[in-house]
């Protein structure tokens, strides 16, 4: 710790972009009334970008999310994973919940194989220590047997973690993934996860309604308005790594941001 | 072992009434044996193989029946959980299964397939097919969406879903559900075995039939005994190990 180590240059190359949100627009239609979750979205995320989309509940940053990840169709515009058109979900774009989303009839080591055993071209021996692997990622190595429900919340998104990368996805998309800990774990969660990011140099989307979490984790802040939803301002955050979610610095970009984020809110109306 | 140790003096109490009632003589020896009349029959037809012979028959019976209605069952219960229609056409025609009794099916067995094997099996499956669906289809109707949603993201579509996703987690319905699809056998083939005379086999239900006609009171205490025995051995064998399973993972039944 303490040292920061990103290597900045790596992504200075412009690479083609890893996944390409292409004017994509969302409607729910319910018997009160419609909601236009999506109008016209459209976004590019760099290969071994960390991008955050963050906005106030009901700017349809998780809706977006879904889309991206193939769980829901868009009415209109497309979503493409390096260079191909996403039909469904896949296994290049792996999800991680709000909620753990673990299997309970599995133990830790079976639900970070879940994911690897329907992943071709490796062996049972390679799957087992990918697993391995990944599980002393997220410092649970220990807890390989251990059941589901004897973990602790912030233990419970680390396996999810875990499950998520092993399969070895081109882009990991997190829905608030942090948002149901407590504060504590949740600061040794951002550490870990950049760190992990670092490491592995994953693509990242990660969607959150908590500013600071966002100038934290991401090289881009996505900010989004509700009704509909639309993206209102991108912020570059150039902070050295790793990030110290109580930072002077960090807490600058935050709070322009929050304030950006409040105009948005004033904007629409509390209604 | 403290528990256990209650649970003997429980049982050695309730016997020692067994014996005063006997005693004091207010009900005639053919009406009310003695434990010792009704352990003397247990212990010959023991050793002359009637009990197991019996045994053999009904279990034989229960097993293949019981079998091949959850065979049956749990298709049909995933089937009626996936399709509206399932759940209206089927789904129906289950939940009237499950509430007819299962003794109700005796006649028409019999006369659709005579004094046979396969009218038992039939009653059998009868009683437990409607059960093993219901349970099936209210214990994939109730997982967490998460479930679904997570599965799919890592390319679990089709059988796999089905298998590895839909049935384990709804297993807390399963297991009580075929409990209860088991339970519906046992009493459904006790039924009929009383009812229906075979010549391929006789049951533990014709051994009690037989008792009654004899006015063999402590032939029909004694078979009672053994039904409850087996029941609770095959509770045991069949479910406690599901059960154990099913608290360890999931964390319940420490409560």
């Amino acid at each position: 710790m303490g040292v920061a180590t990103a290597p900045i240059q790596l992504r200075l190359a412009p690479a083609p972009p890893k996944l390409v949100v292409d004017r994509v627009s969302k409607e729910f239609v319910t018997k009160r009334r419609d909601v236009h979750a999506l109008d016209d979205v459209s976004l590019e995320v760099a290969d071994g970008e960390f991008i955050c989309i963050v906005g106030p509940s009901g700017c349809g940053k998780s809706t977006l999310l879904d889309i991206m990840a193939g769980l829901t169709k868009p009415d209109a515009g497309k979503i493409l994973s390096k260079g191909e058109r996403v039909k469904g979900p896949g296994r290049d774009r792996l999800v991680m919940f709000q909620e753990p989303a673990l299997f309970p009839w599995l133990d830790v080591f079976g639900n970070v194989m879940f994911g690897l055993k329907l992943t071709p071209n490796l062996s049972q021996a390679e799957r087992k220590e990918r697993a391995q692997h990944f599980l002393h990622m997220v410092g649970l190595e220990a807890f390989a047997r251990a059941n589901v429900h004897e973990l602790s919340g912030g233990m419970k998104q680390r396996v999810a973690l875990a499950r998520s990368l092993a399969p070895d996805p081109d882009i990991l998309l997190m829905d608030e993934p942090f948002a149901a800990l407590d504060a504590i774990t949740r600061e040794q969660l951002y550490d870990d996860i950049q760190r992990i990011w670092q490491d592995t140099r994953k693509t990242i989307v990660f969607v959150t309604h908590n500013v600071r979490e966002a100038v934290c984790l991401g090289d881009r802040v996505i900010l989004m308005s509700p009704r509909p939803g639309r993206i209102r301002k991108e912020f570059t955050i150039a902070l050295p790594r790793p990030r110290d979610i109580n930072g002077i610095e960090l807490a600058r970009h935050a709070s322009e941001i929050a304030r950006a984020l409040k105009e948005t809110v004033v904007l629409e109306g509390p209604q | 072992m403290k528990r256990a140790a209650i649970a003997a003096l429980f049982f050695a109490c309730l016997v020692a009434l067994w014996s005063l009632a006997v005693a004091s003589g207010r009900w005639s020896a053919v009406l009310l044996p003695s434990p010792e009349q009704v352990a003397d029959y247990l212990w010959g037809a023991l050793r002359d193989g009637t009990i197991l012979q019996a045994t053999l028959v009904t279990t034989k019976r229960l097993l293949i029946g019981y079998v091949a209605g959850v065979a049956l069952g749990l298709p049909l219960g995933l089937l009626m959980s996936a399709s509206q229609w399932a759940e209206d056409t089927i789904g129906a025609l289950a939940l009237g299964f499950q509430t007819l009794p299962s003794v109700c099916w005796v006649p028409l067995a019999l006369i659709w397939f005579g004094q046979t094997e396969g009218a038992m099996l039939f009653v059998v499956i009868m009683g437990t097919v409607g059960s093993v669906m219901i349970a099936t289809d209210l214990g994939a109707r109730s997982i967490p969406p998460i479930y679904a949603r997570a599965a799919r993201t890592m390319g679990s579509e089709g059988f796999h879903k089905w298998t590895r996703v839909v049935l384990p987690a709804s297993l807390p319905f399963l297991v009580s559900g075929m409990k209860q699809g088991w339970a519906f056998a046992w009493r459904s083939l006790m039924a009929a075995e009383i009812y229906v005379t075979i010549l391929t086999g006789f049951g533990l239900g014709h051994l009690l039939h037989y008792g009654r006609e004899l006015n063999a009171m402590d032939q029909v205490i004694g078979i009672m005994l053994v039904i409850v025995v087996i029941g609770l051995v095959a509770d045991r064998i069949l479910f406690s190990p599901w059960e154990r399973f099913m608290h360890e993972r999931w964390g319940t039944g420490h409560a």
